[in-house]
């Protein structure tokens, strides 16, 4: 399989379900923690992108600019992405200044029957000398051979891949698999997914879709996005270890992201704790009883979990939680010691 | 009556509607309707009017500069910074449906008079034409305005390939265009594609930012201006509003087609060709009554 990429949308899908109001503290401190975290894209801005702080959809807390030079500031490994809706955004006074900033990489969406508005700004970036996708949104209105036709002209212009945006959350797997297969089929350049949850499927259909041949998956962090959310890609990440798929994905820096920082701007997606009990195969309502323990012996509370299930501990046994907390603790002491 | 002659290059979308337009007209006359493709269907078209007809683009103009007075261009932005300065030079009265940006912004409702002496005109984009006099009516009643925001909608069918290769130049002309016409200190305008089946109608959302907004005042500016561009786009309406609500006032304008070349849907065809029919018949009356 080729490498998979993945693109994080949390700072701009994530700016739908927070009225457009994140802060430039957010976007500093977020970007800080995912040093390392193994994201190819980080990609900040208003939910409809870059120019698209309007009365029609929603004021943006800071400006575009604002937010592209903050997230500069801190990145340094990950690249530096922004999205684009022509219509919305223009080059002179939008894009323009966003290469000028230190963007790396932009997402060009349009609806997906309308490929021939991207041609100038695809073209632009390219000539700016920085990678340029195609987005195709809301996807599940058009045919499969339709969405074809409109990615070739994206892969025309120039672009790096094309993503299909399920943007209403309205994809069953077979949709996903059938329209990712014709593009990865007869395209040159990668196809890429981004999933929303509106039928509980996020994550389920971003893994289809890589199976049928997408290298792109493009999630957020915590699900943080539009709707019901997004793929929730620390979950994806989980996912993708159990089945032993090789990422470039830091699991727990990724939880830490998602713990850290998205947890306390949303309430949407599934706990770090909740997930690790799912990836650990441990029973979901040890999680309190687990909380309380790493709190009172100082260990982590995603080790506890991963040893209960090394332990292959089953319901009712939350006895074991404690032995396990007071073990890891014991075991960190050790470790302390040994290091001075 | 005479008539006056005029050129029309480009025979996509737009310049097969102006063309319908200018045969109806009592004081135009279509002199040579040129494109690149021969085999449009606006040059089948044409000929089937018995209308001159050539594929030589502007040349066609440049080489039997008889033809016309007054020359429609229905091409790109790209490619009317290449004809302007051969028709400045032939001294061609110029209409541009292109957002090139080269000649004086015209709005027929609001600059008629100045435009009629300048030599390059551009008619801005169908949004323009839709939502900028509305956008000038409110500045008129409230100079305080902070912002406005125009969102032009319409069917992807009514959108040809001209319209689309220039969709970053539409979008920023048309924020240049609502400050230039009003002064007002910031503006945006967002331009969506509908492919919706049966297509959608054209439709314009004017959003003003005014703190404390003279509903009764503005409803009779706006509704005054909407009367005069119906004058010359007879599918013209207020659709909605104005409406106050939390410090912004909402217009909703519709165009309907006159179904000419595209079916009614593409009002947005109509209220830039009507304008710029409206454009060439001004200018051609005043040359009639000079002769």
């Amino acid at each position: 399989m080729d490498k998979l990429l993945f693109f994080d949308s949390t700072l701009r899908d994530g700016s739908h379900a927070v009225a457009h109001k994140i802060s430039a503290n957010t976007i500093r401190e977020y970007c800080r923690v995912a040093y390392n975290s193994g994201l190819y894209t980080i990609i900040v801005g208003h939910g409809n992108g870059l120019g698209a702080s309007s009365l029609q959809v929603g004021i943006s807390d800071e400006p575009d600019q604002d937010m592209i030079t903050t997230a500069r500031s801190e990145l340094k490994e990950s690249k530096l992405g922004a999205f684009l809706l022509p219509g919305f955004g223009t080059i002179t006074d939008d894009l323009g200044p966003a290469l000028d900033n230190g963007v790396d990489l932009v997402c060009i969406g349009c609806h997906c029957t309308e490929a021939d508005i991207t041609r100038q700004h695809i073209q632009y970036v390219r000539k700016r000398e920085k990678e340029a996708y195609g987005v195709l949104m809301m996807y599940h209105m058009a045919t499969p051979q339709r969405l074809l036709e409109e990615a070739l002209k994206m892969q025309d212009y120039g672009a790096h891949g094309v993503i299909l945006m399920d943007s209403a959350g309205s994809s069953l797997p077979d949709m996903v698999s059938e329209r990712v297969k014709k593009l990865a089929d007869n395209l040159d350049i990668h196809v890429g997914f981004h999933a929303h949850n509106n039928l509980g499927l996020a994550i389920a259909n971003s893994y289809t879709a890589i199976k049928s041949g997408a290298t792109i998956i493009d999630g957020t962090i915590r699900g943080f996005g539009a709707g019901a959310g997004n793929c929730q890609l620390e979950v994806l990440a989980g996912l993708l270890s159990k089945l032993e798929i090789e990422t470039s994905l830091d699991l727990y820096k990724l939880m830490d992201m998602s713990e850290g920082i998205v947890s306390k701007l949303t309430s949407q997606g599934i706990s770090s704790i909740s997930l690790t009990s799912g990836l650990a195969g441990v029973f979901s309502g040890f999680a309190p009883h687990v909380k309380k323990a790493a709190i009172r012996f100082g260990v982590d509370p995603r080790d506890i979990f991963m040893e209960l299930g090394r332990r292959k501990m089953v319901a009712g046994q939350e006895d074991f939680i404690v032995d396990v907390a007071l073990e890891l603790a014991n075991k960190k002491a050790r470790d302390q010691d040994l290091s001075f | 009556m005479e008539k006056v002659k005029v050129g029309i290059i480009g025979t996509g979308n737009v310049g097969t509607d102006l063309l319908i337009k200018v045969l109806r007209s009592s004081v135009l006359t279509c002199g040579i309707f040129t494109g690149v493709d021969r085999e449009s269907e606006g040059i089948r078209l044409a000929e089937s009017m018995g209308v001159a007809t050539s594929c030589e683009s502007i040349r066609a103009i440049e080489s039997s500069p008889d033809l016309c007075d007054i020359v429609f261009d229905a091409t790109s932005a790209a490619f009317h910074l290449q004809h302007a300065p051969v028709l400045e030079r032939m001294r061609k009265y110029t209409i541009d449906l292109t957002p090139s940006h080269v000649g004086r912004m015209c709005i027929p409702a609001i600059n008629m008079a100045e435009c009629l002496e300048e030599s390059n005109v551009n008619l801005i984009s169908c949004g323009g034409q839709a939502a900028v006099p509305i956008a000038y009516a409110i500045m008129k009643t409230h100079p305080e305005t902070e912002y406005i925001e125009v969102v032009s909608s319409m069917s992807s069918r009514s959108a040809g390939p001209g319209t689309r290769a220039n969709i970053d130049e539409f979008t920023h002309i048309n924020k240049e265009a609502i400050m230039a016409f009003t002064s007002v200190p910031k503006a945006k305008s967002i331009f969506i594609l509908n492919p919706a089946e049966p297509p959608v109608d054209m439709n314009n959302t004017i959003y003003a930012k005014i703190d404390k907004a003279d509903i009764d005042n503005l409803t009779n500016n706006i509704m005054a201006m909407a009367k005069k561009i119906k004058s010359y786009v007879p599918g013209y309406y207020v659709a909605l509003g104005p409406v106050f609500e939390n410090g912004r006032v909402t217009t909703m304008i519709k165009v309907i087609g006159s179904g000419d070349f595209l079916p009614k849907y593409a009002g947005n065809l109509d209220v830039i060709s009507c304008a710029a029919v409206k454009v060439a018949e001004e200018y051609a009356r005043r040359k009639i009554r000079k002769e």
